[in-house]
């Protein structure tokens, strides 16, 4: 066994040990482990991807001297490397972005405590994605739950508190489904193992034993994470969750928390329950149908509000819509959009929140629409950096929104059924997108009138007084731009991954 | 056999006074102890008024009631889609549950050959006579290595929600402090003894069920609870300023922490070894004596550590919000 087969348990442990070690320290020294936590996993990642690549083949690790069934394993794959590695550079730079905001918003005593929650969200993130045990990924969806909470509280005011109570509700509700689900799935399998359980489920669907509470647990599953992840119908508890907390809790919630409930909702498709079983049952047509309302009313949503993180807020819950109708189109190229999508909506999302963050400082912290009038000139790069952000949400060629959707359009084609409402759908909500986005964009390029810039306290910032924004805006502008261009290499991998996934 | 003792005397013993409490011609406590009702909790009707008016204020600040069409018709059309949600997800439920396979029957899906290890060979592989403890703490160690997590975690979640830490000033920890004296036990006499009696036992009963974790029915999670609940009754019986003698704020941290790290270090160390077939050095001891069943015995004690005080901070957390 080579070395860098560790690193996927070393990540998961580094990161489970910084949390209680964060929890001692003063909140200065936390956050650099956190940094230092943050970027060690990503390079291990980084390795562990290139590793898998070179042999071709995902790999097994049996945590403790038991093998499968009846110990714990993780598993390293493809997929799961990429998403590792994305991951800890999207946490990375978010948390680098909302470095000031953090300090300010939130009360000295308890900095250390929002990295002891970071550390134990990316751990819970980590062990999403690498593990083979069903069981183990529902203890990962309660830490990811609560730590989710405490990112929303930290900042104290009353509507935080409030978004808090109500993601709390919503999500435990997610999980209850999603561990009814897996009490089910055990029953009629006696497995928690995921390779196993598709065994015996492959079993289950040709003799058609069991047959009603199988299509039960896959349903409460599917709807627990949808839950979890704020499609449609159950988004109510978003808009305030994102637009009130402190900047680096609204973009890591927004961009990874609820994109590990999805990935692990394609590790259940197809590691625990087979693909061919999910397409023949009726759960992705809800998934699809409920994905497409979502893309069209969380635009809608979004047009009517005022406040620009409201509204990007908003505008997650149209993403998320898009990335179930891609599962719902029952095809392996629908699923790869979806994934695509994950990508570039959690790079695109988190670049989003910082640079309207950078676009509020220049207007007097005023999160207004009408108060940004002129703030692109007053904050150039954070005007230019809601711009790529923007056309990349869109689906401006060259960015990486663009790929996605793309990716979409030709995977609609594929299904015979469900060609002509996708693509209705892509058109309507692309149109609605290009409303919302680029009215904030005109506006923000609007020149003020004279003499009303120092009455409403606006000032100009330039690079140097925020260097740490500064620089995450930047990366996150590359990351967009290589997502963008470089979309074919890591199209090729995700159908590398997902094949490694069978 | 017996001596004689005088009427006179007699009634001055203890045996006498007994019986007569026994018997319910005299209440020992009668006219010596002073029993009035407690006053029932009476809020002023300004203050009660001054409240609705603020929530109702609230309300319409944030929901903009009057021109928010949509709540409105979110409000009404809410009840019938609960009530028509919970219907369809109980029948659904119910009609799931009616399928599963019946309960009990030897060639269930769930007793298959993963049962079977655990319950033949559990004893020999883990070292524990506990199947159960054998189970959590080393089969299937990565997830309660996680649950472990999710208490400590949410200790810290309400550690931000409910701790207050403003800087000491007219309305800061002081007053908050003096204020919080109102709700202090108030020298409790039947506490007080009770407590005396009960805490030790209470402690060595925990310590016991986290010790024998790994023979019997127990383990850290139980035996922490128990330790908790009677660090709870300390506090009630004796007041902060007692309790905090030896439990702080700062104890319960250092206390956490090294218990997570030594239960993650070792149990990364055995991880490792075993999934890069190392032989392990931990023995595992003769079935049945304390020091047996490998890292199990530690694990439990990291564990119990972690759950008392969460217990605890949990109280004190919502009691005072702070310690």
């Amino acid at each position: 066994m080579e070395f860098v087969q560790n690193f996927p348990f070393i990540s998961i442990v580094l990161s489970l040990f910084s949390g209680p070690l964060c929890s001692i320290l003063s909140g200065k020294k936390a956050k650099w482990v956190n940094i230092a936590v943050i970027t060690i996993i990503g390079l291990m990642s980084a390795a562990v991807l290139i590793f898998v690549i070179s042999t071709g083949e995902s790999y097994v690790y049996t945590m403790g001297h038991f093998p499968a069934p009846w110990g714990n394993e993780i598993r390293a794959g493809a997929l799961e490397g990429f998403m590792a590695v994305f991951f800890c550079v999207v946490m990375l730079l978010c948390m680098i972005g909302g470095e000031r905001e953090r300090e300010i918003e939130i009360e000295e005593g308890k900095q250390n405590l929002y990295y002891v929650m970071v550390n134990l969200l990316l751990c819970s993130l980590l062990a999403l994605i690498y593990t083979n045990d069903i069981f183990t990924a529902y203890v990962f969806v309660e830490i990811n739950t609560i730590s989710a909470c405490g990112l929303i509280m930290i900042r104290q005011n009353g509507r935080t508190i409030e978004a808090a109570t109500r993601y709390m509700i919503m999500s435990l509700l997610g999980s209850g489904l999603l561990l009814l689900g897996i009490c089910f799935l055990y029953d009629i399998t006696g497995q928690l193992l995921m390779s196993n359980i598709k065994e015996q489920v492959q079993i289950l669907h040709m003799t058609k034993e069991y047959h009603i509470p199988l299509m039960v647990s896959l349903a409460l599953m599917s709807v627990g994470l949808a839950i979890k992840s704020a499609l449609f119908p159950f988004h109510a508890w978003l808009p305030d969750a994102y637009g009130y907390s402190t900047l680096s809790s609204a973009a890591i919630l927004s961009s990874l928390v609820s994109k590990g409930y999805i990935f692990l909702l394609v590790k259940i498709f197809y590691r625990v329950i087979g693909f061919s079983t999910v397409r023949d049952s009726k759960v992705i047509n809800v998934l699809f149908v409920f994905g497409i309302i979502g893309m069209i009313m969380g635009s809608v949503s979004a047009i009517k509000e005022n406040n620009i993180r409201r509204m990007i807020a908003y505008s997650s819950v149209a993403q998320i819509g898009y990335i179930y109708m891609g599962f719902g189109l029952g095809t392996t190229a629908g699923v790869i959009a979806s994934i695509y999508h994950i990508v570039s909506h959690t790079a695109t999302k988190s670049l989003l929140f910082v640079a309207a963050s950078g676009v509020t400082d220049a207007s007097g912290e005023s999160t207004n629409f009408f108060d940004l009038t002129g703030a692109g000139y007053r904050n150039k790069l954070a005007g230019v950096a809601f711009t790529v952000g923007s056309l990349s949400m869109v689906g401006f060629p060259m960015f990486s929104g663009f790929t996605s959707k793309l990716l979409f359009g030709q995977a609609a084609v594929e299904s015979l059924h469900k060609m002509l409402p996708t693509l209705i759908a892509l058109a309507i909500s692309t149109i609605l997108n290009a409303v919302y986005f680029m009215k904030t964009v005109i506006r923000i390029y609007t020149p003020e009138k004279k003499g009303v810039t120092e009455k409403k306290n606006f000032r100009v910032i330039t690079m140097k007084d925020q260097p740490s924004k500064s620089v995450a805006l930047i990366c996150f502008i590359i990351l967009n731009v290589i997502l963008g261009m470089g979309s074919k290499p890591i199209v090729s991998l995700f159908e590398t991954g997902l094949r490694m996934f069978a | 056999m017996s001596k004689k003792i005088p009427e006179e005397q007699y009634r001055k013993t203890r045996s006498y006074r007994l019986r007569q409490w026994l018997d319910g011609t005299k209440d020992p406590f009668l006219d010596t102890v002073e029993m009035k009702p407690q006053k029932e909790f009476q809020e002023e009707k300004h203050v009660i008024e001054s409240r609705k008016e603020e929530k109702k204020k609230l309300y319409e600040r944030i929901y903009d009631m009057e021109h928010n069409a949509e709540v409105r018709t979110f409000h009404k059309i809410y009840q019938i889609f609960s009530v028509v949600f919970c219907v369809v997800l109980i029948l659904t439920l119910l009609v799931a549950v009616s399928n599963l396979p019946t309960i009990g029957q030897p060639d269930n899906p769930v007793n298959n050959e993963v049962a079977a290890r655990y319950i033949e060979n559990g004893l020999q592989e883990t070292g524990a006579v506990n199947i159960v403890t054998g189970m959590i703490l080393d089969y299937r160690a990565f997830d309660t290595l996680g649950e472990s997590h999710v208490l400590f975690i949410a200790t810290c979640t309400v550690l931000i929600l409910l701790r207050n830490d403003k800087k000491k000033g007219k309305n800061g920890v002081e007053s908050a402090e003096e204020n919080d004296r109102i709700y202090e036990p108030k020298n409790d006499i039947i506490l007080q003894t009770v407590a005396r009696f009960l805490v030790p036992l209470i402690f060595i009963f925990g310590i016991y069920i986290i010790l024998g974790g790994h023979l019997g029915p127990g383990g850290g999670f139980s035996g922490g609870a128990v330790i908790g609940a009677g660090l709870i009754l300390y506090l009630n019986a004796f007041g902060f300023a007692k309790t905090e003698r030896f439990f702080t704020a700062k104890t319960y941290k250092k206390i956490s922490f090294c218990a997570l790290a030594c239960y993650c270090l070792a149990k990364s160390y055995s991880f490792y070894t075993g999934a890069n077939h190392i032989e392990s050095v931990i023995p595992l001891g003769t079935p049945g004596a304390i020091l047996s069943s490998g890292l199990i015995l530690l694990l439990n004690i990291c564990v119990g550590c972690v759950v008392a005080g969460t217990m605890y901070t949990f109280y004190v957390m919502f009691r005072k919000g702070g310690y």
